[in-house]
């Protein structure tokens, strides 16, 4: 149990948030010598490189050197696996924005406009931009992958009802505040210092290290907090950290690189944008008995993340329905565009998409309330099998859909808006109730491992170090709390340090919203081992049994006699005994075989449910949220005030993926919305005033989790679906029976369209 | 008259004075760079995402008022007789980790940060509510944040802070010395090859246009700020506005409102607002609290832009606009002013001095429509306005004018013509004229709409016009706290 006690009031940098003195990395003093670079890219989205004219580049005022691929001495990669990401280009592009030199000049804006002088020649090809490009290409990253149970096309052809229909899902710019930057200072030896804001540390190490062709040992990576970085800075920093590595390696000098906002939304990844191709069959009820389906994503231009993303895709196509029989493929198409790469969900909201949208047209089709569809449909005893064989035991769909469905008022305000839609023309109404069941635990079952630091001083002070980055999400804030709780003293006696590959190595990318699970646990288990020493002593002076010990209130107390903290400390150096430990964690109980489909790829669900209303208008396209009701599972809260910010700020940046942010190539392959001008994510003015959002009251994760808290950093984000399903609703209402042919996001040129469908659609 | 060449504004109390002010620098690198304060943060550069916002503060009345900007595309030249204020400033220093400004406790109370990389730029917004009159309601606070982006928090604890920060009444706060700022005098920073000035006359300002053919005029900076941050363009002679008193004039006669170029949408919004509910609609929605605190309206006209949305407000309202030099001054019809695409109607020697705008008769009638992807601070795919004067129940003249339509704002001659006449009454005979909205229009499709939406849209709006003037009813999916 956590103590209230140990818990932090706030997020530990608040104040330093609000003062504007919490440090990012272009926020920290600038070193005498500091050289800034910035990167070119060639106009062509796709072809051989011809020639590359540098030299009024060279000759621009402030230039000092200019970076190409022959200054690479050792690997030019920077992908997290497959070898197929250049950190600068080499013979050929692969898509628009593609960094093919860098600028190093003395100062940031003397860089920026030095590289337009640069003149790149592609014999340039017709680019494959789009999904039904890629599918007639039929070019891929990766090759498919299959889940399959069951006789699926008969159970679809002889079910009472069938269906056959497709959705396009759109991608999304993950729109950290803080833009990606890294700045390196070169080191005695051929080391090299990287401060970067990156959600992978170790990484980042081993990306510059590869690249200078120096021992990992020589690199060290740190970094304190990020601005930001919702899986954008997952796989996506190290380029950056890597370009400032060899401009200092090349200088003797430190370089900084801070892409400009618009470069960051043109040369970085986003979310995977899909098509989705589907078939099902159910009954009178609208329980379904197959479902089959197609999941066409565009991957970009090489592998990045996407073999992950795709896999959670399909682990996710389920979202929180039993699928009797199934056929699950999943597509990893090529593209001439940026590749695609890790964002808050990783793959899951898209297939969720999915599986909410057939529902939805279940109930369409039969006309029956498709909250009513839902329920039916959810995993249950006997129905508990998932598409990949793992049998679910911790369900709470059912309960948390009912109780929601009653905080809400779900029945009486759908009467209501039916009501509101027979009085109105013009504007019409739409609500939607859905579920989210998240699988917790990375799926490359390596990753989920954990490595802390934890040194207590002699004044009783506690400094804790581990693994797991801080972008906003609060993970040191409650990894603090953890340690403060096992030693019994206050939060404020804990010092949180600053992420650097020199405490903890071999960190896992801080995702998958396992972090405070894995790095509250190494954590943990540094503690207990220091703990178990101080226990040692302290036994002894008191003269009883270790068990009979308590740390509690910064006191160590037992068989009726105590000691501060602080004073056992001191007394446990003079000792002559070590107050300071690493701890390790690494999850138990998962397993996965990709080959076979088979293993516990998870170590437990995360479950919520939302119920969104909203207001269209049928003449603009124009929509409203008018309410949403959200009630999310996080287990025995670490931190609920941080836990809700996680909730409500995963489910407002779902809603954006589903209604404002578009994203829009042109037909060379060029991203037209690379700036917040085009790309738009909402505003304050979006949410709705009435937005209730409850922790649901749990008794604890059924798995062994931290305190038996539940991960929450992802999962909020498909919370915003309802939102999606409401929008459909309201389109639905004009003509009950007929299916909208919606697309997301739903912006109001989409909502126009699905509109007039409607009208066309005599079915 | 020999021009001062430095530029003095007040900062920490004290009065800053500066005479190495680059035409081209902005006022966050001047604060990150020079002054190496860095609680000021940048997310985008080109005045979309509030992380730079700081305030500036002004003596109004003897008062000080203080506005949020985008530091990032203002100019550190155009800070001569304010104060600027930033995230620094709110915490008194007294005591070692400071006192927290009470923008600053409610936002760490109701954890109102999470990455923390846009909350100084919410503090800065929330520091100008609470310094402005009144104890705001929602609409209201969304109104003063619509400019900060935040993507972690999705808003809520922010808002809550608000609510709770700036329910309370302001204490005053201490700017320091406005008087040590000499207000009158013309400024030139430079020489005349690269410099920075800023005429405190319309006969300076003329003198300095005609002087220099090639200088880029400069009022908010709200687009000229982009063509520095994000064309990487070098712009070696700015002639900054914002100081000509003639320019920043409102007056009303008994049939004509006159509106200064130099105006901001922010001086304007209470008399455009009372002009027309729809037009403080529709002021409301651009840009955000900090893009309307220095954009001004004569800049909007005079950038040319198709998709600007004052233009065709005003073309609807048959507005005219002075244009000046040094020799005279001219008038014309503000339809007239747009050629085409990047072209307009003012020699090189001009600058737009002022725009009249028509009152309403009784009879008149104006609805204005702005179609965007989201609510605040974006761009219009189309934006329509509709005056329409009405004489029993019968349209006698129809002024309609679309911008985001074409490659100039733009009046539906065709339209208007087939309307006048029309019964209001007369739903199947307007929805006939939906169809020389085509004749009039033949709009492109880009990435924030296609063309064949924007058509659509444009016949929609025409039938809503109708739909509510005849049936006095309101269509829109934002309540009356968005309208007025
Ligand atoms: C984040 C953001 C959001 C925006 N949102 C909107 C929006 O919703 N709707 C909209 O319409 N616009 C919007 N804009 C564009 C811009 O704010 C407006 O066009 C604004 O009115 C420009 O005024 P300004 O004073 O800032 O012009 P400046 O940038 O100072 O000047 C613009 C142009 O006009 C010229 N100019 C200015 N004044 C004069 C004069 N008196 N005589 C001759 N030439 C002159 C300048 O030389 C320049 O060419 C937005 C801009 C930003 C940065
Ligand atoms: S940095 Fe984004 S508005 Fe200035
Ligand atoms: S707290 Fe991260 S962007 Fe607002």
């Amino acid at each position: 149990m956590l103590r209230e006690k140990s818990r932090h009031k706030h997020h530990d940098s608040a104040v330093f948030h609000v003062q504007g003195s919490a440090t990012y990395v272009d926020d920290v003093t600038e070193p005498i010598g500091l050289v800034h670079v910035a990167p070119g890219y060639a106009s062509a989205s796709s072809g051989k490189i011809t020639s590359i004219d540098l030299d009024s580049v060279r000759r621009a005022e402030g230039v000092i050197t200019v970076l190409t691929a022959s200054d690479i001495k050792g690997v030019n990669d920077c992908s997290p696996a497959m070898g197929d990401d250049l950190i600068l280009a080499q013979d050929e592009v692969f898509f628009h924005g593609q960094v093919v030199f860098a600028v190093v000049a003395s100062s940031r804006t003397a860089a920026r406009k030095a590289v337009k002088l640069g003149s790149i020649e592609i014999e340039s090809l017709a680019p494959s931009v789009t999904i039904a490009q890629a599918r007639q290409s039929d070019e891929t990253v990766l090759p498919p992958y299959q889940f399959r149970r069951g006789e699926v096309e008969e159970q679809i052809a002889t079910a009472q009802h069938n269906i056959k229909n497709k959705i396009d899902i759109g991608g999304q710019e993950h729109f950290y505040l803080e833009g990606q930057v890294a700045m390196a200072t070169p080191q005695e030896g051929g080391g090299m210092h990287v401060l970067s804001s990156t959600q992978h540390p170790s990484e980042v190490q081993h990306c510059v290290a590869r690249m200078l062709d120096v021992d990992e040992a020589n690199v060290v990576c740190e970094v304190r907090r990020m601005g930001g970085a919702f899986g954008g800075k997952e796989s996506q920093a190290a380029q950056w950290a890597a370009l400032a590595a060899l401009a200092a390696r090349k200088t003797g000098k430190p370089a900084k690189m801070r892409l400009d906002r618009d470069d960051d939304m043109i040369m970085t990844g986003k979310r995977h944008d899909f098509q989705v191709e589907y078939e099902a069959g159910f009954n009178d009820k609208g329980i379904l008995s197959a479902i089959k389906s197609d999941l066409y994503a565009r991957c970009g231009c090489s592998a990045d993340l996407s073999l992950g993303v795709n896999d959670r895709a399909m682990f996710h196509a389920d979202n929180a329905y039993y699928y009797p029989s199934l056929e699950i493929t999943s597509h990893r198409l090529k593209t001439n565009t940026v590749s695609n790469t890790a964002f808050r969900g990783f793959g899951g909201p898209q297939g969720m998409v999915f599986a909410e949208r057939m529902m939805d047209e279940i109930a369409c089709r039969l006309k029956l309330d498709p909250l009513d569809v839902r329920k039916r449909n959810l995993y249950a005893k006997g129905r508990d099998v998932t598409p990949y064989n793992m049998q679910i035991t911790d369900n709470i769909s059912l309960a948390m859909i009912r109780s929601l469905e009653k905080s809400s008022n779900y029945r009486t305000r759908r009467k209501v808006i039916k009501k509101f839609n027979r009085e109105n023309t013009i504007l019409k109404k739409g609500i939607a109730l859905t579920p989210v069941k998240f699988g917790i635990s990375f799926t490359l079952i390596h990753l989920n491992q954990a490595g802390a630091l934890v040194h207590v001083y002699t004044d009783g002070s506690v400094q804790v170090n581990h693994g797991g980055t801080e972008m906003g999400q609060g993970l040191y804030t409650k990894v603090a709390s953890v340690v403060a709780n096992e030693f019994g003293i206050p939060a404020a006696k804990v010092k949180i340090t600053a992420t650097t590959t020199e405490k903890v190595p071999n960190a896992a990318p801080t995702a998958a919203s396992a972090g405070s699970d894995l790095n509250g646990m190494a954590a943990q288990n540094a503690c207990i081992i220091i703990k178990k020493r101080l226990a040692t002593l302290a036994a002894q002076k008191f003269d009883c049994k270790v068990t009979e010990l308590e740390f509690a209130d910064g006191v160590v107390t037992g068989a009726g006699r105590s000691i501060a903290f602080a004073e056992l400390a001191k007394q446990a150096f003079l000792e002559r005994i070590s107050l300071s430990s690493t701890g390790f964690y690494a999850t138990p109980k998962i397993s996965w075989d990709r080959e076979n489909v088979a293993g516990t790829p998870f170590f437990y669900f995360s479950y919520g449910a939302s119920c969104s209303e909203v207001t269209i208008d049928t003449m603009t396209g124009e929509m409203r949220v008018d309410q949403v009701d959200i009630v999310h599972d996080v287990g025995k809260s670490l931190n609920p005030a941080i836990d809700i910010g996680q909730i409500e700020g995963g489910f407002v940046q779902g809603m954006g993926w589903l209604t404002t942010e578009e994203l829009v190539y042109n037909e060379q392959g060029r991203l037209t919305t690379h700036a917040p001008s085009t790309y738009k994510i909402p505003t304050a003015t979006d949410i709705p005033e009435k937005f209730n959002v409850e922790l649901w009251p749990s008794k604890g994760n059924k798995a062994a989790t931290i305190y038996r808290s539940k991960a929450v950093g992802e999962p909020p984000v498909m919370l915003a679906l309802s939102v999606f399903s409401a929008i459909f609703d309201a389109i639905a209402s004009l003509k009950p029976g007929s299916v909208p042919k919606l697309n997301a996001p739903a912006t109001p040129e989409e909502i126009m369209r699905a509109v007039n469908a409607m009208d066309a659609d005599n079915e | 008259m020999t021009a001062r060449t430095n530029i003095r504004f007040l900062r920490h109390g004290e009065m800053v004075e500066l005479s190495d002010v680059d035409p081209n620098e902005t006022v966050l690198d001047y604060l990150r760079l020079r002054e190496h304060s860095t609680g000021t943060k940048e997310g985008c550069c080109e005045g979309d995402c509030g992380a730079c916002t700081v305030a500036i503060g002004q003596m109004e009345n003897g008062e000080v008022k203080y506005q949020p900007v985008n530091s990032c595309i203002q100019l550190l030249g155009s800070l001569d007789g304010k104060e600027l204020v930033t995230v620094e400033d709110l915490t008194s220093p007294a005591s070692p980790n400071g006192t927290l400004h009470p923008v600053q406790s409610a936002l760490v109370k109701h954890h109102g940060s999470q990455c923390g990389f846009c909350t100084p730029g919410f503090a800065m917004s929330l520091f100008v509510l609470y310094h402005t009159d009144g104890v705001p309601d929602r609409s209201q606070i969304n109104n003063a944040l619509a400019g900060n982006l935040c993507r972690c928090t999705g808003y809520r604890p922010i808002v809550d802070a608000a609510f709770e920060a700036c329910s309370q009444k302001a204490e005053p706060r201490n700017s320091g010395p406005f008087s040590l700022l000499s207000l009158g005098d013309d400024i030139f920073i430079g020489d005349d090859n690269r410099f920075f000035a800023s005429p405190a006359s319309e006969n300076t300002l003329a003198r300095l246009r005609a002087a220099h053919l090639d200088a880029v005029l400069v009022a908010g900076a709200t687009d000229v700020g982009l063509w520095m941050t994000k064309q990487l363009r070098d712009l070696p002679k700015i002639i900054y506005l914002g100081r000509v008193g003639a320019l920043q004039q409102i007056e009303q006669t008994e049939n004509v409102l006159q509106i200064g170029a130099g105006v901001t949408y922010a001086a304007a919004f209470d008399v455009l607002g009372k002009f027309s509910s729809d037009i403080a609609a529709i002021l409301r929605r651009i840009g955000s609290t900090q893009v309307r605190a220095a954009g001004t309206i004569g800049g909007n006209i005079a950038n040319g832009s198709p998709i600007g949305d004052m233009p065709p407000v005003l073309i609807a309202l048959d507005a005219q606009i002075e244009l000046k030099n040094q020799t005279g001054s001219r008038s014309l019809n503000l339809a007239d002013f747009f050629i085409d695409y990047g072209k307009q109607d003012i020699q090189a020697d001009e600058y737009l001095a002022n725009i009249k705008i028509p009152l309403l008769a009784d009879n008149q009638h104006l609805r204005c429509y702005k179609i965007s992807k989201r609510f605040d601070q974006d761009i219009s795919s189309v934006m329509a306005a509709f005056r329409f004067t009405i004489n029993d129940g019968v349209v006698s003249d129809a002024r309609i004018a679309f911008g985001g339509m074409a490659a100039t704002p733009k009046r539906a001659v065709r339209t208007e013509s087939a309307i006048n006449g029309l019964k209001l009454d007369d739903a199947v005979g307007w929805q006939k004229t939906a169809d020389h909205l085509n004749e009039d229009f033949a709009p492109l499709s880009d990435m924030r709409a296609s063309a064949g939406y924007r058509m659509a849209t444009a016949i929609a709006l025409l039938k809503k016009s109708r739909i509510e003037l005849a049936e006095q009813s309101h269509t829109r999916i934002y309540g009356d706290a968005y309208v007025a």
